[in-house]
């Protein structure tokens, strides 16, 4: 943890100005887990409308954009808003996955109940499958090394690379999101436009800060 | 394969025995469909009176509860439970067909001189949705082939185009800043298709008049294509010498054509049509397999002999 917060604390500038009291993480867990216990919960009491499989699925699929977008948005509320959430990336990132690995059991298991030609078919045809699943691959190293012996054994500057991985895996799953819906309803629109702000940001910042270098 | 899956609603239910007896009951109903139902054009069901229609499955029908609470009808908004929340502003009567084209009887129809001369009908059938999951619903209805020969179309009509009311102050969908598809929602059918047996026009489900939301007061049901076909709250029905536009082929032409017959082996191309979901089955329910022309090929597949169905889908 420490060292994973030292390591990050190199590629921002200027002191945070604002950090919120500390949460320990098995708290951040509980909570951020919630959602998906409740609508299980919703589903197999027949609470989740007429065709609550489809709505399972969805929920947990938005539920983890919501928090890739909430790890993606640590490094800009802390280099300019000053709000330091450092500490919690590693549990968002983790939710975020975990709800990818609910997200694509309800698939596989709920939806095609394991019947593999179908997904494999699926997994070969269907854009959206296929970007989907590549999302969720990429997101496995990513998963697999969120941790203090990880950052170690890697060191730092190969840890960062490595999970500069994730600025190719959410905008897969936003796109998996437009590609999955019939028409253009505006909610993966919402979360594609917010996606890609999110990354812009890291593109303005780097050309803000080489341009401020050349200057010095 | 008919696969039954546990209903509490029973046959019985569907088909009330007094509404079916009742002559008072049909008089009613007339009056109902002529003078529009409820306060303030705002529509309460109705019970209609109706004679068992030939072709209904034997499959338990949906409950009530879900084919009036999730629907595709996007001129009240894009998600399923939008029609059935908003629905609810849309003005029933008065209410006219305007039939024109190439018929010999051209005309602005009210909906009671068009309901009035037939034989209302139960038609329980199953509904297929593009989007890959299926239904069983108790139209109450009457067939296309007898609105059409009382218009008499001419030897030059080959296909119906129909059209569905156009009116953004009551309906949300149409006054969205991004508009989803281009409105007036357009379908169109074949002639022989339009006078197949199967099609109908529909003004009621589980015996009263339809929910503004299932597409009140009159709707087209084509039980062998996709559910996009069977248009709703139609305004417009024209005789044409050409295939007509429809909305979803406008839309998106390479993924929804002009037949868009329920076909197992011409997949959407971004997802299968190999199988589906049947409603109220349940978060454990198994998909079922999807069946040639939604089960109804012993009737129609004759209608498409020699064509391609790869190419027209």
């Amino acid at each position: 943890m420490a060292i994973e917060r030292s390591i990050a604390a190199r590629d921002v500038s200027g002191p945070a100005k604002f950090a919120l009291p500390s949460v320990p993480p098995w708290l951040l867990y509980m909570v951020g887990l919630a959602p998906a216990f409740w609508y299980f919960y919703l589903g197999v009491t027949d609470q989740l409308g007429a065709d609550p499989l489809k709505t399972l699925e969805q929920l947990l699929g938005v539920w983890a954009l919501r928090f890739l977008i909430a790890a993606l948005a640590i490094t800009p509320l802390r280099q300019s808003f000053g709000i330091n959430l450092l500490r919690y990336r590693r549990q968002l990132g983790l939710l975020a996955f975990y709800y990818v690995l609910l997200h694509l059991t309800t698939y596989l298991v709920l939806d095609q109940g394991l019947d593999f030609g179908a997904i494999w078919a699926d997994i070969a045809k269907r854009w959206y499958i296929t970007i989907g699943m590549a999302g969720f691959a990429l997101l496995v190293p990513l998963a697999i090394t969120s941790n203090d012996f990880s950052i170690r054994r890697l060191g730092g500057r190969a840890w960062r690379r490595l999970h500069c991985i994730v600025y190719i895996a959410v905008p897969l799953a936003a796109l998996h999101f437009i590609m999955v819906v019939k028409s253009w309803p505006p909610s993966p629109l919402v979360y594609a436009s917010i996606v890609l702000a999110l990354l812009g940001y890291r593109v303005g910042w780097k050309l803000l800060q080489s341009g401020r270098k050349r200057h010095v | 394969m008919l696969i039954r899956s546990p209903s509490d609603i029973q046959p019985s239910e569907i088909t009330p025995k007094d509404v079916y007896f009742n002559r008072r009951k049909f008089i009613a109903l007339a009056a109902a469909l002529a003078l529009g139902a409820g306060a303030a054009g705002r529509a309460r069901a109705e019970a209609l009176s109706f004679a068992k229609g030939p072709f209904s499955t034997d499959e338990a029908p949906t409950s009530r509860e879900d084919i009036t609470n999730y629907n595709n009808f996007y001129e009240f908004g894009v998600d399923k439970a939008d029609p059935a929340a908003n629905a609810h502003t849309l003005t029933l009567k008065p209410w006219s067909v305007k039939i024109d084209g190439l018929v010999a009887r051209p005309a602005d129809y009210a909906l009671q001189d068009i309901v009035k001369p037939v034989a209302l009908e139960e038609r329980i059938y199953r509904l297929r949705c593009v989007e890959g999951w299926s239904m069983v619903i108790p139209w109450v209805g009457f067939p296309l082939a007898d609105l059409l020969k009382r218009v008499e179309p001419l030897g030059s009509a080959k296909f119906v185009a129909f059209e569905t009311l156009l009116r953004p102050a009551e309906m949300p969908g149409q006054r969205s800043l991004i508009p989803v598809l281009d409105w007036p929602y357009v379908e169109g059918l074949r002639l022989d298709e339009a006078m197949h047996p199967l099609t109908i026009l529909a003004v009621g489900l589980y015996g009263e008049t339809l929910p503004n939301q299932n597409g009140a007061p009159l709707r087209l049901v084509v039980p062998w294509k996709y559910g996009f076909k069977s248009i709703k709250s139609i305004v417009r029905i024209s005789l044409v010498a050409e295939q007509p536009p429809t909305s979803w082929n406008r839309q998106n032409a390479g993924e929804y054509g002009f037949y868009s017959n329920v076909n197992p082996q011409v997949d959407h191309p971004r997802w299968s049509q190999a199988s589906e979901r049947r409603i109220g089955g349940g978060l454990f329910a198994r998909r079922r397999p999807t069946l040639m022309f939604n089960g109804y090929g012993e009737q129609v597949a004759g209608l498409y002999a020699g064509m391609d169905l790869q190419k027209f889908y």
